[in-house]
């Protein structure tokens, strides 16, 4: 199916239609579809929503249904850099707690909270797979490993630069 | 970017390229990539087999089922397409080493898939990939396309008649996706949730074809098998035991990391030894040695060897060889708190015991450790867990309660503590507001 009207840039759109011919059934789109949207559009809206769903052909509530059981699917945008903030047992025990508190601190928001300029969101998350580099953030797609809360200042410092000197800029998970 | 450590006593059966610039196909080829497929085509699906069984390869997982039996209960005549599931939604805590294998030699998942397709007649393989790993998705994503301009995907790969294609796929956030069944469902476009066996995946699996589930690792040590030799490979590991594992060493370690080391080894040697001590000359209290489900060991208990069998001898269990350390400063009902945090989070809530028991078992941890305990939760906790045992659809709830067990069992001295000291008595100042536990 080629949709005609489309609320995705055309390469999006384009990356779509080859993926739902990429497997057997079309509904096996769906997950990486939705991620991919998210991440060019901001969340999941409603519009998102409803053409994803026309996409796999399956009804909004279906779609609905699933973007509820997966945690990085959000139907509200977060800030520009979602701060994700792992406090898992190994991030636990060299410092993620600490961290996560710095970061609330230092952001002046808490869990799941996004600061009034919209630049930076904050994620208390589970497990991100750097047990052995911990402690462990993830700022939307981008790893940072065996972190103090000073490396982290200066983390958080270069992604407000980045928000100030283009605006637009992404960080490598966006848009792709 | 993680780090790469390395340690004289490792074996590098499956990490020998790590480091080396393998995610590039050429240099992939150039340390002697696409051999073993080759060999595996020229000799045909019963010999793939047969060596699987006798390299004595079980899966990395988690679970140890031998990958060669696995691969054998794959129906010869179908009906319907076959295919290859590789597992990468890596999400056990403690465990990071399929993190590297995508990082690092993308292409040996890819050699894998194409040989265990070959094995069991399939012409299609997928690549499951954690949505968290996306970075990695990317590098997976430019090894197929890659593999696919050079004639080692899709049609008449390397001029052999035999066609395969592989196709990358990601999650979105999800620990119960790990399993075998609800990862079938994730990738078809559905909520993770288990299905009911039998019929197991090897009959109908994904698009109700028969389909070989198999964990990256597992996976990725497919080449290096057919490189070395079955029996070479064999021969790496302890009895029963076949080769080398991605041990990833984590918490309070002097040099926590992913090391390969032989099946067998000595838990003590590599947590004093091969990962430096405990860190900063404190002294060791506990280890979690297999990721976030296994039940715990006590300090004097971690002389054993570290292999599926030798770890069900000692009460625990392998898992995914994620090996988490613990110091003298944790507090062990801290500790079963976030382990437990994490499973009520992630239980799919399908079946009762797993959706409830999580739910119960946090509460009640999140109001003991706070200071509001009464002496009976201490055997309520065991008894919740232990109810919970065996009586899901899925393993997420047995992960849930065999580490909730042996926290009490092993450290009730602490539980107790909480009785006498309010609040925590191992409290870390200043922390504690914001866990959210």
């Amino acid at each position: 199916m080629s949709t005609t009207i489309t609320i995705f840039s055309p390469e999006l759109a384009a990356r779509f239609d080859k993926l739902v011919t990429a497997y057997p059934v079309r509904r096996s789109a769906l997950v990486p579809m939705l991620l991919y949207a998210q991440d060019e559009v901001g969340c999941l809206s409603d519009a998102v929503i409803e053409e994803i769903a026309e996409r796999v052909q399956l009804s909004p509530l279906e779609v609905r249904n699933v973007i509820s059981y997966y945690s990085l699917l959000h139907l509200k945008p977060h800030g520009k850099f979602h701060v994700q903030v792992c406090t898992n047992i190994s991030c636990m025990l060299r410092g993620g707690n600490e961290l996560l508190a710095h970061c609330s601190q230092r952001l002046g928001i808490g869990h799941k909270e996004t600061t009034p300029d919209g630049v930076f969101s904050l994620e208390e998350v589970e497990c991100i797979g750097a047990c052995c580099w911990a402690p462990a953030v993830q700022v939307n797609y981008d790893f940072h490993d065996n972190l103090t809360p000073e490396a982290m200042d200066k983390i958080l410092d270069e992604y407000r630069a980045k928000a100030q000197s283009a605006p637009k800029a992404d960080s490598n998970g966006k848009g792709v | 970017m993680p780090e790469l450590v390395s340690h004289p006593d490792e074996v590098k059966v499956i990490s020998y390229r790590f480091g080396q610039g393998a995610a590039n196909l050429d240099k992939y080829v150039e340390l002697g990539g696409y051999e073993s497929l080759k060999k595996c085509i020229a000799q045909g699906p019963e010999w793939v087999i047969n060596e699987m069984k006798a390299s004595g390869l079980r899966g990395r997982g988690g679970a140890g089922f031998p990958t060669g039996l696995k691969w054998s209960f794959v129906p010869k005549q179908s009906d319907r397409a076959k295919y290859v599931l590789v597992n990468g939604d890596e999400s056990e805590p403690g465990t990071c080493k399929d993190h590297l294998i995508f990082l690092h030699d993308p292409h040996a998942i890819i050699e894998g898939t194409i040989i265990a397709g070959l094995a069991i007649g399939a012409k299609t393989g997928f690549i499951y990939l954690r949505g968290e790993y996306r970075y990695l998705l990317q590098i997976m994503e430019k090894a197929i396309a890659d593999a696919y301009a050079q004639g080692y995907l899709g049609k008449n790969i390397m001029g052999t008649g035999f066609d395969f294609d592989v196709i990358s796929h990601t999650g979105a956030g999800a620990y119960e996706v790990g399993e075998e069944s609800a990862l079938m469902e994730s990738l078809e476009g559905k909520r993770g949730i288990p299905r009911i066996k039998p019929p197991f995946p090897a009959v109908v699996g994904i698009y109700g074809g028969p389909t070989v589930i198999n964990n990256a690792e597992t996976i990725a040590a497919v080449p290096s098998i057919f490189r070395i030799g079955a029996a070479e490979y064999a021969k790496l590991g302890s009895e029963r035991n076949g080769g080398t594992r991605l041990f990833g060493i984590s918490g309070h370690v002097e040099r926590p990391g992913v090391y390969e080391l032989p099946m067998g080894y000595n838990l003590k040697k590599m947590i004093y030894e091969v990962a430096g001590g405990i860190k900063d000359g404190k002294k060791l209290k506990a280890v979690v040695p297999g990721g976030s489900s296994t039940p715990v060991l006590k300090a004097d208990e971690i002389d054993v060897g570290m292999d599926f069998d030798q770890m069900g001898k000692a009460g625990t269990m392998l898992g995914s060889a994620g090996v988490v350390v613990l110091d003298e400063s944790v507090c062990m009902v801290e500790f079963a708190l976030r382990t437990i945090k994490f499973y009520q989070h992630e239980s799919c809530g399908w079946c009762i015991p797993c959706r409830e028991g999580t739910d119960w078992l946090k509460k009640t941890l999140t109001r003991f450790h706070a200071g509001g305990g009464v002496a009976k939760d201490i055997d309520n906790i065991k008894y919740l867990a232990e109810n919970m045992l065996g009586r899901t659809f899925c393993p997420l709830g047995d992960a849930a309660a065999m580490p909730t067990i042996a926290f009490v069992k092993k450290f009730r001295e602490e539980f107790e503590d909480h009785l006498n000291g309010k609040p925590c008595p191992y409290a870390k100042a200043g922390v504690g507001e914001l866990v959210g536990v």
